[in-house]
């Protein structure tokens, strides 16, 4: 795995023994640690950790929970199967800090379906934890007791979405909930609920080892700390990549051995694809976020091809609920069909965009409020490639 | 208040926000702005609400009075001001002093579009359609001025129509996915036909593994009709035979009309809710051509002899000779929704059952033994038409036990909605016609007759009847208003004394009768549970309606329905029962004249349970 | 596999709920279960699984169809499931699909009549570093190449 200076994730000797410290601090100042490294959510939203813990601990109620969300879903990304195979302790252990941090009393990891295999070694885990009291009653002699119980999802993107995460670990269709109210008030059973990214609590992890102000080091003005990068597509190199917040996406190309490229497809399928002359741009909250998914296609590829590929999925993807994404995916997708034609005149396409910036905001969810921004970006960006492809003999790649 | 008719069955996604109570000095109101007014709305309420309540309009499809939340359609979106994204404003609620706008560029650019999307995938053309005119879907494409189909429009069906079930059509082609038919069965009446099944674009609603409707657990209420916005359900129309019939100069086409019709028919003709329109009812339907017009009123009371007399003989089995298998307390059997719930949900508990066939079932007997005889007309030609608030009755005539006569008891269910069609289709306009009575030989009917169209109707009439014949007196309400029996919470109960009873009720003296009503079966769900449990033992006697609010609330009365909606007809009702110069069943002369003449061996003797009485069906759960 | 009788069904169910409890919450786990033991999930499954949670069958069908991985219809002993995301897709996709069609002499969505195995597409696996990859049932294969693909499915025939 390529690994770049001052690796937090890849080097085991620098973890340190987070738990143990945190379990000597109170709730609070362990909340507040967090609020103070400035950890925002890894899973793409960006939403601050610290804040989202502090609505948690501070909710009112007899039961709270802790979720991972595992279902790592996102085109394009596999960091988070590299954590929990490889580095379990990171996330098993951030976990508990969350679960300690809010005061919940069990944590469920919702994984998807597709990382089955990994539920031997998981639960194994979770078994040593208990054997040495990382876990269970009393943890370390502590007065915190809790447990984590881990979840399988059975093939939906959707239920990474955390209230469709949370639907369905209630037993239902996972279709996203209407919020407010959100998930730290009336969450899993109705019961506060934090549902973090398998990333996140590792960051949380670190921070608490490290100390927020180690953690705030890196990264940019408003996203702190190192990024876990998943990276596939046309370059020498692909694989997990830890780089701080703010890269280039040039020096992320370099770093890759991408040669020849075309386009970079950022965040997955739900991201942006941005051409060559964007590469100036960086990876931030500020500029451009992610989950940590990039996908780098070279110049022999067919953007028309990729963009469809990219709507099929969110068609088949779409829990259907709503509106705006459960029929405007699907006009996005025949409008690439009638672009393969060459039937889809330039109006048509503009209509087309202006749909798809009204499902970005009249979206139930994340997913329908991010499933349009390929065909933006991708019409947008590489027009004349996509208005020709007919004239130039269609679906080839 | 009828808000507990959004039961505790629904999943936490589709609770409205429970916000706690603000207190302190400003009194629970929060000041907020809208369009750039300020308003000060009550804390906790939805922007949906607070708009409503200062008459500003916000378009919905998927929001409905009656059900839970499901922020699925996003019509209903607005703008608050630092959010990136727009609200669902049926499922926000204020607890900041928020700046909403309710019709800026954004917003109605986004309206339109998510009508574009639904008017693209709705097959169907307007002017064949029922709900043509009474469409929400054609109403929202009016309001925001659709003269084009931005996205292309469907050019095939995707569905076939099912066309199964002997009281509903579905015609999936017209659907919207707004789901209030799912929160309808599922939430609100607990009878769990319709989800949302599969995924993304090809979501659909269906059936318990896509099954024609007629081979799954449907009770025919109809209340996912009431609530469908479009017409992608509806009831099976029978109006065609029906002017067949009346044009068949060898038929004689008899009609009877339910006591919740007259408070309901008129708002298919404009009228507000709560205008009682029995003499032009009357009317019309003569003018129509029905050879006979009778009042399914006068079978209420005759059901109530019936069913008082049988609940009675229950006691005296019970307390008398001590008999314990005879099964208290006596549930009541008008309903055929609620018929058909019991014999699906709850086989086991039968027996509880009033063996009384419903007033519409009860009347068809008498109409083709007793009035065939009495006009000399061969009862194979006549034929019964019903029209009632109701959409399981259309089942009900169907029924094969339902024939004691020889003949079908009833031979059409027609409903409000249907019957107000064929007057249209007669260039009838109701409102404006001069008043008739009904026909003899069952010309009166008591208002004990006419309360059965509302909850706690039933109950009230038989009270009316049973503590007069216990008694020899009056029930002790002023007006003879049990108001115990009234209103529209979900369960009620309440219990009389039977003090200084006549000598041959003496077993009676003393004994405190206790009576509970329900309406809408996810309450009648309630109240088997509590049967099962045990905690009914000492009940008497309860009334269960399948629909919310009772017949007023039927799924074949006037689209659309709401609290106020039910509770303005129930008042209609009340009204003209105040009115009436009889309202006791049992002083009613038509019906001492049929136990005279016809029924000579008197309540729940062996003609009237030849005729009047009937036995169910131990359905079950399974879906074969 | 045959059809399952229904007290087995009965029986697993039972002894399932007992497991995980009678809770709504309860609900996927069983019906995973039930997936992996009889290779999909009966109408009389269904209708078994929803009395005992004390919800309708109808709600039970609107999860089955929801989740790609549970289905109404008996999939094979085997359920290959091709990844069609946009990176395996770019490594190669149609060779594989190409090739697996014609070794397994079935089309993608069909299972095969001895009831041995599915072919199915499915999204991203999060093998996109590793592409081409697929799963059998819950093993993951990455780097497909034909041939490759060729002495995987031998070796399950």
């Amino acid at each position: 795995m390529p690994i770049i200076n001052d690796t937090v994730f890849f080097d085991e000797k620098a973890h340190g023994e987070a738990l143990e410290k945190a379990l000597t601090m109170s709730p609070q100042e362990v909340v507040l640690e967090i609020r103070e490294s400035q950890l925002r959510g890894r899973g793409g939203a960006g939403f601050p950790t610290g804040t989202k813990w502090m609505l948690a601990l501070s909710a009112n109620a007899d039961k709270k929970f802790v979720v991972c969300n595992a279902d790592e879903g996102e085109p394009g990304t596999f960091k988070d199967r590299v954590l929990l195979s490889e580095y379990t302790k990171l996330v098993m252990e951030g976990i508990v800090i969350a679960g300690y941090a809010i005061q919940a009393q069990k944590g469920f990891i919702y994984l998807r379906g597709e990382y089955a295999y990994l539920l031997n070694h998981l639960n194994s885990y979770l078994e040593r934890m208990r054997k040495e009291n990382r876990l269970g009653e009393n943890i370390l002699g502590s007065n915190f007791s809790f447990d984590i119980e881990i979840r399988l999802g059975s093939g939906a993107y959707v239920c990474g979405e955390e209230t469709a995460l949370i639907e369905s670990l209630e037993g239902h269709r996972g279709e996203a909930r209407n919020r407010p109210p959100f998930p730290v008030n009336t969450g899993y059973l109705g019961y506060p609920t934090i549902v973090n990214n398998v990333e996140t609590f590792a960051c949380a992890y670190i921070v608490l080892s490290k100390g927020a102000q180690w953690f705030a080091k890196y990264g940019t003005e408003k996203s702190k700390g190192m990024k876990l990068i998943s990276v596939s597509g046309d370059c020498k190199k692909p694989g997990v990549y830890e780089v701080p917040f703010g890269i280039k996406v040039k020096d992320l190309l370099d770093l890759v051995g991408a040669e020849d490229t075309k386009a970079v497809q950022i965040s997955g399928a739900s991201g942006i694809c941005i051409p060559m002359s964007e590469i100036e741009r960086n990876i931030s909250f500020e500029d451009i976020p992610t989950g940590g998914s990039v996908i780098i296609f070279n110049k022999d590829r067919n953007m028309l091809h990729i963009l469809r590929n990219f709507m099929e999925f969110f068609v088949e993807e779409s829990c259907g609920q709503c509106t705006p994404c459960r029929v405007g995916n699907k006009k996005l997708l025949e409008g690439i069909e009638m672009l393969e034609k060459g039937i889809c005149s330039h109006h048509y396409l503009n209509e087309l965009i202006e749909l798809g910036k009204t499902m970005q905001i009249a979206s139930k969810c994340g997913l329908g409020q991010s499933s349009p921004n390929p065909f933006i970006s991708i019409v947008t960006n590489f027009k004349d490639e996509i208005m020709s492809n007919s004239i130039r003999g269609g679906n080839g790649k | 208040m009828e808000s507990n008719i959004k039961t505790e069955r629904v999943p936490v996604s589709l609770q409205p926000h429970k916000v706690d109570k603000m207190t302190g000095d400003i009194g629970g109101e929060i000041e907020i702005e809208i369009n750039g007014r300020s308003y000060k709305v009550p804390f906790g309420t939805t922007i949906l609400e607070a708009c409503k309540l200062n008459n500003i309009h916000i378009p919905t499809l998927c929001y409905h009075e009656d059900l839970c939340l499901a922020g699925a359609c996003r019509v209903c979106v607005v703008e608050v001001e630092g959010m990136k994204t727009l609200q669902a404003s049926c499922a926000f609620p204020i607890t900041s002093k928020i700046k909403i706008l309710t019709t800026s560029e954004k917003v109605r650019k986004a309206r339109r579009h998510i009508l574009d999307l639904l008017l693209s995938e709705h097959y169907g053309e307007c002017y064949s359609c029922v709900r043509n005119n009474n469409c929400e879907l054609q109403r929202l494409a009016k309001e925001y001025g659709v003269d084009f189909y931005r996205f292309g429009h469907i050019e095939k069906p995707r569905f076939e129509v099912d066309k199964s079930s002997y009281a509903l059509v579905r015609d999936m082609n017209k659907c919207v996915l707004c789901r209030r038919c799912v929160r309808t069965c599922i939430d609100l009446q607990e009878v769990g036909v319709l989800e949302a099944t599969r995924r993304g674009y090809n979501t659909v609603i269906s059936t318990f593994m896509d099954k024609p409707l007629l081979d799954v657990i449907c009770i025919n209420c109809g209340q996912c009709i009431n609530r469908c916005p479009t017409g992608a359900l509806r009831a099976k129309d029978p109006s065609d035979d029906i002017w067949k019939a009346i044009d068949d100069p060898k038929k004689h086409v008899v009609i009877q009309t339910a006591p919740s019709i007259r408070a309901s028919i008129g708002e298919e003709f404009g009228l507000p809710p709560g205008h009682s329109m029995t003499g032009q009812l009357v009317t019309a339907l003569k003018m129509m051509g029905f050879d006979r017009v009778f009042d399914t009123n006068f079978s209420a009371d005759l059901t109530i002899m019936e069913e008082g007399t049988e609940l009675l003989l229950r006691l005296k089995k019970k307390l008398v000779e001590g008999d314990t298998t005879v099964k208290l307390p006596q549930f009541t059997s008008c309903s055929p929704g609620w018929i058909k719930y019991i014999e699906h949900f709850y086989p086991d508990y039968l027996d509880y059952l009033s063996t009384c066939k419903s007033p519409q079932q009860m009347f068809g007997a008498v109409i083709k033994t007793f009035y065939a005889e009495e006009m000399g007309i061969d009862p194979a030609n006549i034929v019964t038409v019903a029209v009632m608030p109701c959409t399981a009755k259309k089942f009900e005539c169907n029924r094969p036990e339902m024939n004691a006569s020889g003949f079908k008891d009833i031979d059409y269910g027609l409903t409000t909605r249907e019957l107000a069609q064929m007057m249209k289709e007669a260039g009838i306009f109701l409102p404006e016609l001069p008043k008739s009575d009904f026909d003899e030989p069952f010309g009166n009917a008591s208002g004990a007759g006419l309360i059965f169209g509302a909850t706690g109707g039933v109950m009230e009439a038989a009270l009316r009847t049973v503590y007069e014949i216990v008694t020899g007196r009056e029930v002790p309400f002023q007006n003879l208003s049990i108001t115990p029996c009234r209103g529209m919470d979900g369960v009620r109960q309440a219990s009389i004394i039977l003090n200084d009873v006549k000598e041959e009720w003496k077993f009676l003296e003393g004994v405190e009768l206790k009576f509970m009503i329900a309406h809408g079966t996810a309450n009648a769900k309630k109240v088997m549970e509590a049967l099962i449990r045990g905690e009914l033992d000492d009940f008497h006697f309860i009334e269960i309606m399948g629909c919310p609010g009772g017949c007023i609330g039927g799924g074949g009365q006037p689209i659309p329905t709401s609290p106020e909606i039910r509770r303005k007809r129930a008042e209609a009702i009340y009204k003209e029962d105040a009115e009436l110069p009889i309202r006791k069943s049992h002083e009613n002369p038509h019906i001492k004249y049929i136990y005279e003449k016809f029924l000579v061996d008197g309540p729940c003797g062996h003609i009237s349970h030849k005729l009047l009485h009937t036995h169910y069906i131990k359905r079950g759960k399974y879906i074969v | 596999m045959v059809y399952p009788d229904k007290n087995v069904l009965v029986n697993e169910v039972n002894n399932l709920v007992k497991k995980y409890g009678n809770g709504r919450e309860s609900l996927l786990p069983i019906l995973q279960d039930v997936q992996r033991k009889f290779g999909f999930i009966s109408d009389f499954a269904m209708q078994e699984i929803a009395h005992k949670l004390e919800i309708h069958p109808v709600e039970v069908y609107g999860v089955v169809t929801f989740y790609s991985f549970l289905s109404t219809e008996p999939k094979g002993k085997y359920v290959i499931r091709l990844c069609k995301t946009i990176s395996c897709d770019l490594a190669g996709k149609d060779a594989i699909a190409t090739t697996l069609q014609r070794e397994l002499n079935l089309k993608f969505g069909e299972t095969s009549k001895d009831r041995k195995f599915t072919l199915e597409y499915c999204h991203c696996i999060g093998m996109c570093d590793q592409g081409q990859a697929m799963l059998i049932n819950e093993e993951v294969f990455t780097k497909l190449t034909p041939s490759k693909v060729i002495e995987i499915i031998d070796s399950l025939k």
